[in-house]
């Protein structure tokens, strides 16, 4: 089980906007989205997901409108910006760069 | 456009913030309910589904103050909270908070009005084009006896014709004109500057309306011309542009307006009002002499040249001169100052002393209120210990205080800003010998001034007792509050030790005030000489133009004197140039025709006053030998004088006196210059000024005629200002034309020359008065702390036997350790202090034992007074109510 502070640090702002690029979606399904899609090895707390959000949101690359969820209830859906995509797209260029030189000197031993 | 999108949903969570604390409650409660509904859906039962989801959720309001962490403001709103919290503090104690508000109030605003005097009057730049270039001119001697002496005419000619230093040198020279009146307007006595031409270039000054001087007006030969200053102008002639060109009437001569001055041009101060050119109203002969020092000199140094570089030239210049003049008073030496200086560096000491002093009186509130809230910490310890238990962080706490003692000065400094105004009016009022008074006003340095001094007064008062607080301490507080034993020695320590500063410092205000107050009484003490009640004065300037005979003038002094004389009320009346008390106005150099000639370079002068016959008797100056002057000795029989005590003790000493010829050297005012004037009779010393020892005086007829500026003094039965309208009354029958000036009382005039001191002194007094109370207060304040302290241990103490007596010997001693030690720091500091005002003493030691006793018993006095009553009540302690307090 993957705490907060396993993952390395920044990643979970990576992480957030990856999940927001397709479409939006509120805090509940963006926390089960990536706990999905990294095979249930991440698992997000609540602790870090609404701090980081809120910090996103504040930043400008994230905005959250209200609109009613699946189960009919009004939930906080959050969707990227412009800025926001434009982060994501330098983060990801900054993540594949950093996490392919550590494979290389993981692998290299 | 990202900057401004970030502001603008900053700003958007600044005004939203009540419905975002919302939406971010019922965004956490969805997720809470999410996880409940897969905990169902995974066939949890609903209480179980419940507990796990919250386990899983941690603790939500932790949760949700982590989110609200990350907004924007978060800060302000820490500090707002802080704030709101610290006001409900003070307002459920509005005892403390009102007289902290008012101790730091007085403080900040006594500090205020003196920053304000002394930024007005001694740094803010005179409204002048680079002003640093503009310097002032002073003959001096290499001795350094006398620095900031006023120029002769031919000293200056040389220094304009021979020095490189400067790009422009000028002179002026302070003198009243009779402005007579057109239209059936009254005749004024115009307070008026002479100056050379290039006055106003070297200011780099020109007319609102018209022209300056230029060259060809600043002649002997030149038509008379004037520049009026916007004062006069809009005050006389309504602001009327076609007065330019027009004639004006200046002591009876005709003058051309051709200028009037800016507005803002109030130079060498607002009393003046209009400028002549001056050579062309001063006889070359007189602009060429080096010995008649009476002239103003102003300059401009070229870029780049230092005071020092053209102070050197013009000693050079000067060395020369003297070589060239060995007789007479001819310099040695020059001195420049910086033109601001030159203006105010009299006032320097007085007033850096009381801007001292208020700082030493704020610095004593501070102290005091550091003290007050020293005592309240300590009120608060468990709540503090509650507080730091259960997480709060020692910053956190440390602000709360620090924002409580700002909010305390910030409250302070409202009501001192608008206390400094009130006292700056009094102050302006009371001191109408500041120069540049008019300048004196509160504007934006002012205010950051006290916006500093805001903050400084706020961080001292709350840092001290907050960083005394200790984190170690906690859980002892949290013990010893279960028993009530005497704790916090620590917090009675610093206080103590705030204590004997404060005394300290009170008693260096106390002996500074001391030693000041006896200087007044000193001055007001001294004996000047002659008759100084009911006795009135008046100045009396005879316009050249219809005075243009040594006989008009002495028949106008002689009806005038006869004419006051035989007014019903008045005992005595008589006419001289310059009175005791008024201050040191002309003197002269002369020899004795019976000396054998002086060796060469060295001179003698003595004090010139010419005086009428009826002088002596009308001022009670007794005579001790010969005879007084004559009425009939006028005109050209006015070959007489009379000396004073001091002028027979200096340069006659051990000879007959009464055969004796003086050689006065005046330019032929006196008939007998070149034969000379017999002493006919001996006079006693008056003084010229309060705070003077006698010097040589030579009384000379005023019947001579020459002089046409005389001071007009009647000695009354009755209350002397009631004489001035039918005075008045008399002169008007006698000359309408005819302005009279400064109508004053004797002692008002030597009430002049000591209000300085009385000010000082004065204000010094309050200020230490008031400290002394805060250091009673003070005092009281931790006696009675420490006696609530060791209730306990007091009841104790007298249930085992102690005598009352014994027990409040034991707390006065204590509380007067920290007066005793502050009253011996304060002795030591003292001594150092009254070295620095040495220059404002009088007839006073700096070290005066008198004074220092009496404030050493005055302080302690007061410190068994404060002391007395926690003492006293200490020892009236019922053991048992003390014991069942536990």
């Amino acid at each position: 089980m993957g705490k907060p502070s396993d993952l390395v640090q920044g990643t979970l702002d990576l992480l957030i906007l990856k999940t927001l690029s397709m479409e939006a979606r509120h805090g509940w399904a963006i926390a089960k989205r990536i706990q999905q899609m990294s095979g249930e090895v991440l698992q997000v707390q609540q602790g870090s997901l609404y701090p980081a959000l809120h910090r996103l949101e504040q930043q400008g690359w994230i905005k959250a409108k209200w609109a009613e969820s699946e189960t009919g209830r009004q939930a906080k859906f959050y969707l990227l910006t412009a800025a926001g995509r434009k982060q994501l797209d330098s983060e990801a260029t900054n993540w594949a760069r950093l996490s392919g030189a550590i494979n290389l000197v993981v692998q290299e031993l | 456009m990202r900057w401004l999108h970030k502001l603008f949903i900053q700003c958007q969570m600044l005004l939203r913030r009540g419905v975002a604390g919302k939406q971010l409650k019922d965004e956490l409660q969805f997720h809470l309910d999410q996880q409940i509904a897969e905990n169902l859906a995974a066939g949890m039962k609903p209480e179980e589904a419940r507990r796990a989801a919250l386990r899983g959720f941690g603790n939500p309001a932790t949760l949700r103050d982590q989110a609200r962490d990350t907004w924007s403001w978060q800060g302000l709103e820490l500090l707002l909270s802080d704030l709101r919290f610290c006001i409900r503090t003070l307002v459920r104690t509005p005892g403390f908070s009102v007289l902290a508000i008012l101790v730091m109030g007085l403080g900040i605003g006594a500090n205020v009005a003196l920053f304000t005097v002394v930024h007005s009057v001694l740094l803010k730049p005179l409204p002048f084009k680079d002003q640093g270039r503009l310097v002032r001119l002073y003959e001096a001697d290499a001795n350094g006896v006398y620095q900031d002496n006023v120029l002769a005419g031919g000293t200056f000619a040389s220094w304009q014709a021979q020095a490189h230093s400067f790009e422009g040198m000028a002179i002026k020279k302070g003198i009243d004109y009779n402005l007579s009146g057109s239209a059936g307007q009254l005749p004024e006595l115009a307070h008026a500057e002479q100056a050379s031409w290039n006055f106003f270039p070297v200011l780099d000054v020109d007319a609102a309306v018209g022209r300056v001087f230029l060259p060809s007006d600043d002649r002997r030969e030149a038509n008379a011309t004037v520049v009026l200053t916007w004062g006069l102008w809009k005050r006389r002639y309504g602001g009327d542009p076609g007065l330019i060109g027009k004639t004006i009437l200046l002591d009876a001569r005709p003058f051309t307006v051709i200028g009037v001055l800016p507005a803002w041009f109030n130079y060498p101060d607002p009393k003046v009002q209009l400028w002549t050119p001056i050579y062309h109203e001063r006889s070359p002969e007189v602009m060429r002499l080096h010995v008649a020092h009476n002239l103003d000199a102003i300059a401009r140094l070229k870029p780049g040249t230092t005071i020092d570089q053209a102070t050197a030239e013009l000693n050079t210049i000067q060395r020369q001169i003297r070589r060239q003049f060995p007789d007479g008073p001819v310099m040695d030496a020059a001195n420049i100052r910086p033109i601001l200086d030159g203006e105010v560096f009299r006032l320097k000491t007085g007033l850096y002393a009381m801007f001292a002093a208020t700082g030493c009186l704020l610095l004593i509130a501070c102290l005091n209120i550091a003290n007050l809230l020293v005592a309240r910490a300590a009120t608060r310890r468990r709540e503090t210990a509650v507080r730091t238990a259960l997480g709060g962080s020692r910053a956190r706490l440390i602000r709360g205080q620090v924002i409580e003692s700002i909010v305390l000065s910030v409250a302070g400094a409202v009501i001192g800003l608008a206390f400094a105004e009130t006292a700056l009016l009094w102050l302006i009022h009371a001191r109408q010998d500041i120069p540049r008074a008019d300048s004196i006003h509160i504007d934006g340095t002012v205010v950051l001034f006290t916006i500093g001094v805001m903050f400084v007064c706020g961080l001292l008062a709350g840092l001290i007792p907050a960083l005394s607080s200790n984190d170690k301490q906690i859980l002892r507080i949290l013990h010893e509050s279960s028993r009530s034993y005497s704790g916090g020695r620590g917090g009675v320590r610093l206080r103590r030790v705030l204590l004997g500063l404060q005394v300290g410092l009170t008693v260096v205000l106390l002996t500074s005030a001391g030693l000041l107050l006896k200087t007044y009484t000193r001055l007001r003490a001294v004996d000047i000489g002659c008759a100084t009640h009911d006795v009135l004065t008046m100045e009396i300037n005879l316009p050249r133009g219809s005075y243009n005979s040594p006989a008009k003038i002495v028949v106008f002094y002689e009806q005038l004197a006869d004419r006051v004389r035989r007014m019903p009320g008045v005992e005595a009346a008589a006419v001289a140039t310059t009175l005791p008390g008024e201050g040191h106005l002309r003197d002269d150099v002369f020899t004795i025709r019976e000396h054998p000639p002086l060796p060469k370079g060295q001179v003698i002068d003595a004090t010139t006053v010419f005086v009428d016959p009826g002088y002596f008797n009308a001022m009670r100056i007794p005579l001790i030998q010969g005879r007084i002057l004559q009425r009939d000795e006028r005109l050209d029989r006015s070959g007489e004088a009379i000396v004073n005590q001091d002028f027979v003790r200096q340069f006659l000493k051990g000879e007959s006196v009464l055969d004796k010829h003086i050689m006065p050297t005046m330019g032929g005012e006196v008939a007998g210059e070149n034969t000379g004037v017999q002493i006919v009779g001996v006079v006693a010393d008056t003084l010229e000024e309060v705070s003077a020892s006698p010097r040589p005086t030579i009384y000379y007829p005023l019947y001579s005629g020459s002089e046409r500026s005389g001071t007009l003094v009647v000695r009354t039965g009755q209350d002397p200002s009631s004489m001035a309208l039918p005075v008045q009354q008399a002169i008007d029958g006698i000359d309408p034309q005819l302005a009279v000036a400064n109508i004053l009382t004797m002692d008002q005039i030597l009430g002049q020359s000591t209000v300085s001191a009385s000010f000082d002194a004065t204000l010094l007094f309050a200020f230490a008065v008031i400290s002394l109370v805060l250091a009673a207060v003070g005092l009281f304040g931790v006696l009675s702390y420490i006696v609530a302290q060791r209730t306990t241990e007091i009841g104790i103490r007298i249930a085992l036997g102690a005598q009352r007596v014994q027990v409040m010997r034991l707390m006065l001693r204590d509380g007067l350790r920290p007066a005793i030690s502050g009253l011996v720091l304060g002795l030591v500091a003292s001594t150092g202090v009254a070295q620095l005002i040495q220059s404002m003493l009088y007839g006073t030691h700096a070290l005066d034992p008198a004074v220092y006793s009496v404030v050493s018993a005055t302080l302690l006095f007061t410190a068994i007074l404060a002391c007395a009553v926690p003492a006293w009540r200490a020892s009236r302690l019922d053991p048992m109510t003390a014991l069942r307090m536990e």
